[in-house]
């Protein structure tokens, strides 16, 4: 009884002590956080070509912010998985030129009424709101980005899913000369392209999924997934796939890159779970960029209040 | 080799391998390690490590094909290298990266392969570092100390194995590693075939005892060739 109501306060996240917790004044509020980011821009900086991207308009919400102080644009932008580019977390920032961005659009169809090829000018106008959420990456780092887009149901209803639709599959843009890490390398490819990656339905309509545009008050760096990626703040990272071009409803569990290219190490769920290891590292602990000391990795990210009902009576050892 | 010009190799062997870990002090002092800078700083201090264990694997191998004696005197410098470097990365594990999680460590050299194979080619590794002295060779005797040196072989696979365990899917850089690998070990096999061939071709002369005396001085000279080296 004792170990249960643990577990629960462990999903709740109310096993983290005060102390971990950034004293509100210590967090940058957004708008001191722009002033100095135009400090930045306007200091001779030779690597912040990012600051020419377009400015993004969004407000605040305050249902999802963090006490967790932010992760600088820097390492938000200069540290990145994103294996199109290259297997090295340098490569994307270093070769993100080719990615053009425009013209972009992106198929929504599959088990739907509607479906339906939006422009990307049309995703941009969807009601953005900007989200301040964690991303713990499967290899044990973790960052606090604040994001700009719309949540993913507020896509899916313009399409009027079936009932037939018990799964979404994302699908990354395919295109050796814009993405140099899918070319065919001397021990063949990296991934088995196009990379693509699934929810459940529920999980897909879940209000934390977020179709994302934007970080920072910009429009979304390449070498962040742009113009148009998901974000799913209570999964490993890998789950959250870039550079969209593609959303299926599917009646199948969708087959997603990781899991077919290392099975045992990857699965379709990847629910970020400190109890339950990925086969070569522990997952209890993390290290938040750019801190040296490791801390203990949060059930579901700490989002287990939002999202842990959806898994009630699943062992997440075998749904990993 | 003229005293001078091996004076000049050893330097430069110096200044090479230390070239990395110069490289990491200045950024760590600039604070410009890329995000992830324990990450980056361990990755980068068992690569060099490889690297210069590999190096000193392949100085034989130069000597078999060419028929150079310079490789060899710098085997033992590239082998302590690559040891200095590697008691760094473990330590930079231990204090930085698990600061001390002496259970949580434990765990993982148990449960972890590519941990497990690490730990162990750096144990195997100690042994060779504590008898390189020019002392400890005379003291275990030239056969002895070259038993005990063939560990080197093991440290080398080990270590290569620790890095292609620990590479996610995807990551080449490993693969290429194994092939520097596997060539110097074909070298070191291909030699010591046709040299096991030429002395069983000696035992099959008519005459066993002069047979023997030749088998017996080849093995002299051989040992001698390789103390000399040192």
């Amino acid at each position: 009884m004792l170990i249960k109501r643990d577990q629960d306060r462990k999903l709740r996240g109310e096993d983290i002590p005060a102390s971990e917790i950034t004293a509100e004044r210590l967090y940058l509020d957004r708008r001191a956080f722009i002033a100095g980011a135009a400090a930045l821009a306007l200091a001779p900086s030779p690597v912040r070509a990012e600051n020419h991207l377009a400015p993004l308009k969004a407000a605040k919400n305050p249902a999802f912010t963090l006490p967790d102080a932010l992760t600088s644009y820097k390492n938000v932008t200069s540290y990145n998985n994103f294996y199109e580019f290259g297997t090295n977390k340098e490569d994307p920032e270093r070769l993100q030129a080719s990615l053009k961005t425009r013209p972009w659009t992106v198929k929504v169809e599959g088990q739907c009424a509607k479906p339906k090829t939006f422009d990307i000018e049309e995703l941009l106008k969807f009601s953005l709101e900007e989200r301040v959420y964690r991303l713990r990456c499967v290899e044990a780092w973790s960052m606090v980005i604040p994001w700009i887009g719309f949540p993913l149901r507020d896509l899916l209803k313009r399409v009027e899913p079936t009932g037939q639709a018990k799964y979404v599959e994302f699908t990354t843009l395919v295109n050796p000369d814009m993405f140099p890490g899918q070319k065919r390398g001397f021990f063949g490819f990296a991934l088995d392209w196009p990379y693509t990656e699934g929810l459940r339905l529920d999980e897909a309509m879940h209000p934390l999924t977020l179709m994302t545009v934007g970080l920072y008050g910009q429009v979304l760096p390449n070498q962040n997934g742009a113009p148009f990626r998901v974000v799913i703040p209570w999964k490993y990272g890998f789950k959250s796939a870039k550079s969209l071009v593609k959303i299926r409803l599917t009646a199948e569990e969708p087959k997603t890159a990781w899991n077919k290219a290392a099975p045992s190490e990857y699965g379709f769920y990847s629910n970020v779970n400190p109890q339950v290891d990925h086969p070569r590292w522990s997952q209890a602990t993390e290290r938040r960029i750019p801190e040296v000391r490791r801390r203990e990795t949060l059930m579901f990210n700490g989002y287990g209040d939002q999202v842990a009902s959806m898994y009630t009576g699943m062992d997440l050892k075998k749904f990993y | 080799m003229a005293y001078r010009g091996r004076v000049v190799l050893k330097a430069a062997v110096w200044v090479a391998s230390l070239w990395p870990l110069g490289v990491l002090v200045r950024g760590w002092l600039a604070d410009d390690l890329t995000a992830n800078p324990i990450d980056y700083v361990t990755r980068t201090l068992g690569l060099t490590a490889l690297v210069l264990l590999l190096t000193s694997l392949g100085m034989t191998p130069l000597r078999i094909l060419f028929h150079w004696s310079w490789p060899i005197q710098l085997r033992r410098l590239l082998g302590l290298l690559a040891f200095f470097y590697i008691c760094v990365h473990f330590s930079v594990w231990i204090g930085l990266d698990h600061f001390f999680a002496w259970k949580r460590m434990g765990q993982d050299v148990l449960k972890r392969p590519f941990i497990t194979v690490g730990v162990l080619a750096l144990a195997l590794l100690i042994p060779l570092a504590i008898t390189s002295t020019q002392g400890m060779i005379k003291r275990l005797g030239g056969a002895r100390w070259r038993l005990l040196h063939r560990l080197v072989y093991v440290a080398g696979v080990l270590g290569v194995l620790h890095f292609l365990w620990l590479a996610k899917k995807g990551r080449t850089t490993p693969y290429y590693y194994a092939i520097v690998l596997g060539v110097l070990l074909a070298v070191r096999l291909w030699d010591w075939g046709r040299k096991r061939l030429a002395s069983k071709a000696l035992k099959h002369e008519p005459s066993p005892p002069l047979g023997e005396r030749v088998a017996v001085r080849a093995e002299t000279l051989a040992s001698s060739d390789e103390a000399r080296a040192e």
